[in-house]
């Protein structure tokens, strides 16, 4: 196996009595594409925040590279800065231009001028095809651009792993397009991603493992190819059944 | 060529216009017919609309007022700064913090809970009691900071109403970016949360504006205390209705505009 370079172990999450991640094995390698499938409620969304330690784990350990970054008691703040995590609700700030929003982390955590980061944004702006709209607010974006903005606030702090949850479900569906291109470009260069969805056409084309999560735990973890066509658990079957 | 609609609207609009006109007209008929019946109506009227009276103190009511508009002026500013510590110091987690919370959590419910009057009397006679010497026994500055106390405890739950308002998703999406708690504080949640209360914190200072009235109890000849001396001089109350008036010179437009502020957010 190659070196990860996002990694966890027995990873386990409560909320109170319930426990939402029952030990949790990734192993991400660089450059590569998880997807993470399962029912509603299944904790896909759980995990991803936990990857970006919004949520704090309950057992188990969060690798980024060698380090243990789920550490009780580490500060969460510089790590967070290596790890990007895109939103279904876009979450943009509404008070900042789409610019604004894409510079804000970067000002702020380097504490350097604007003009510092201003050319490298705006190329990024420029790549996702959002060059028109860098000025305008939030509600002057339909839906798709807002999560394009919000792809390009998260990429501005140059992170080595984004994670997406849903990041299409919100959107109405001929927008879904633009924003999965977006997925296809960031794959291309090689980024490392991982990615709570529904989109399972997309999954099937372009992931490189397909996670499916169930009762807490990955149940199954295969390429698209044999999880799509001879998934081994009856309840991944039954998943499948459901929604393809 | 109007639509049916339109045409329909019209007419359903001309109906209502008149209607309103009508009645309105009626009600201030009845006003003007009926009130100057009432038996005591001349009295009334020598005692409150003497416009011999009103002429000559307005001026001077009017210059009282520039006293009670820089109270109001050298307040608002410092309540501004101290309620925005306050709710900031509200919702700190850190344990290291506690006190702070706590205290500031106390100041709240201190002065939320006490009538304005009673903390102007309180701090605007019992500390200048104490015998500090000039400046530091004004009525002007302790006034000032009573009214500065209650309307910060006041301004600083509504703006943490507003923070209270803001969406946690706000908050995730700062911090997943890798902003610190104290930025994802200043630039995400406090300008959004400020925003949204506007207009109840300029319901706050009408308020603020009103009450600067009440320091006259300790001593300022501000515009109540000053119609108070007119009237004592001429055995009249028409000098408080030209106070009144020009306090509502102020006020109304104000709260106009804050009624403007506040239907503009519903909409988005
Ligand atoms: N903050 C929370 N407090 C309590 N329970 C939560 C919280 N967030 C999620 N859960 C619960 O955890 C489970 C997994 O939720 P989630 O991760 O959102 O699933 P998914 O994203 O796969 O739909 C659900 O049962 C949900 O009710
Ligand atoms: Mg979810």
């Amino acid at each position: 196996m190659t070196e990860a370079l996002l990694e966890t172990r027995g990873l386990v999450k409560r909320y109170g009595p319930h426990t939402v991640l029952n030990g949790i094995d990734l192993h991400i390698a660089p450059g590569q594409m998880t997807c993470l499938v399962g029912a509603s409620g299944s904790g896909k969304s759980t995990l991803l925040k936990c990857l970006n330690l919004l949520e704090p784990i309950d057992d188990g350990q969060i690798l980024l590279g060698e380090e243990d970054i789920s550490e009780p008691g580490r500060d969460p703040q510089p790590l967070r800065q290596r790890i990007g995590m895109v939103f279904q609700s876009y979450n943009l700030f509404p008070h900042m231009t789409a610019l604004e929003n894409a510079l804000l982390a970067p000002r702020r955590v380097h504490r350097k001028p604007r003009t510092e980061f201003l050319p490298a944004i705006e190329a990024l702006f420029e790549r996702f095809g959002l060059s028109a709209h860098m000025h305008h607010y939030p509600d002057q974006l339909s839906g798709g651009q807002q999560q394009r903005v919000a792809i390009v606030r998260a990429l501005a702090m140059k992170p080595q792993v984004m994670l997406f949850d849903e990041i299409t479900s919100a959107l109405d569906p001929e927008l879904v397009g633009e924003v999965l291109d977006v997925l296809r470009q960031l794959r291309a260069e090689g980024m490392t991603m991982i990615l709570a969805t529904h989109e399972m056409a997309f999954a099937r084309e372009l992931a490189d493992t397909i996670c499916f999560l169930d009762g807490g735990r990955v149940i199954e973890q295969a390429p698209p190819a044999a999880f799509f066509t001879a998934p081994e658990h009856a309840r991944t079957r039954a998943f499948l059944a459901r929604v393809l | 060529m109007p639509t049916r609609r339109e045409l329909y609207d019209r007419a359903q609009r001309r109906r209502a216009n008149l209607i309103a006109t009508l009645s309105t007209g009626a009600v201030l008929l009845a006003l003007v017919l009926l009130v100057p019946r009432a038996p005591g109506w001349e009295a009334v009227q020598r005692a409150f609309f003497n416009a011999e009276i009103f002429a000559r103190t307005f001026p001077g009511l009017l210059q009282a007022f520039v006293l009670d508009v820089a109270i109001f002026a050298w307040c608002a500013p410092l309540i501004a700064v101290l309620s925005l510590a306050l709710a900031i110091a509200r919702d700190l987690r850190a344990p290291a913090f506690t006190p702070l919370r706590l205290a500031a959590t106390a100041f709240i419910d201190v002065f939320r809970g006490l009538p304005v009057i009673l903390v102007i009397y309180l701090v605007g006679f019992g500390i200048p009691g104490l015998g500090l010497p000039r400046p530091w026994n004004s009525p002007y500055l302790w006034g000032s900071l009573s009214l500065i106390l209650v309307y910060a405890a006041y301004t600083a739950e509504v703006i943490r109403s507003g923070i209270d308002s803001i969406h946690t998703s706000q908050r995730a999406a700062a911090l997943s970016l890798g902003l610190s708690e104290a930025d994802t504080m200043r630039y995400v949640i406090l300008p959004q949360a400020i925003r949204r209360v506007i207009p109840a914190n300029m319901n706050l200072f009408i308020a603020l504006q009103k009450d600067v009235a009440l320091l006259s109890f300790i001593g300022p000849v501000e515009i109540f205390r000053q119609a108070g001396v007119y009237k004592s001089l001429m055995a009249n109350f028409t000098p408080y209705v030209g106070a009144a008036l020009i306090f509502l010179v102020i006020t109304i437009p104000a709260t106009r505009y804050a009624d403007y502020l506040m239907a503009r957010r519903k909409h988005d």
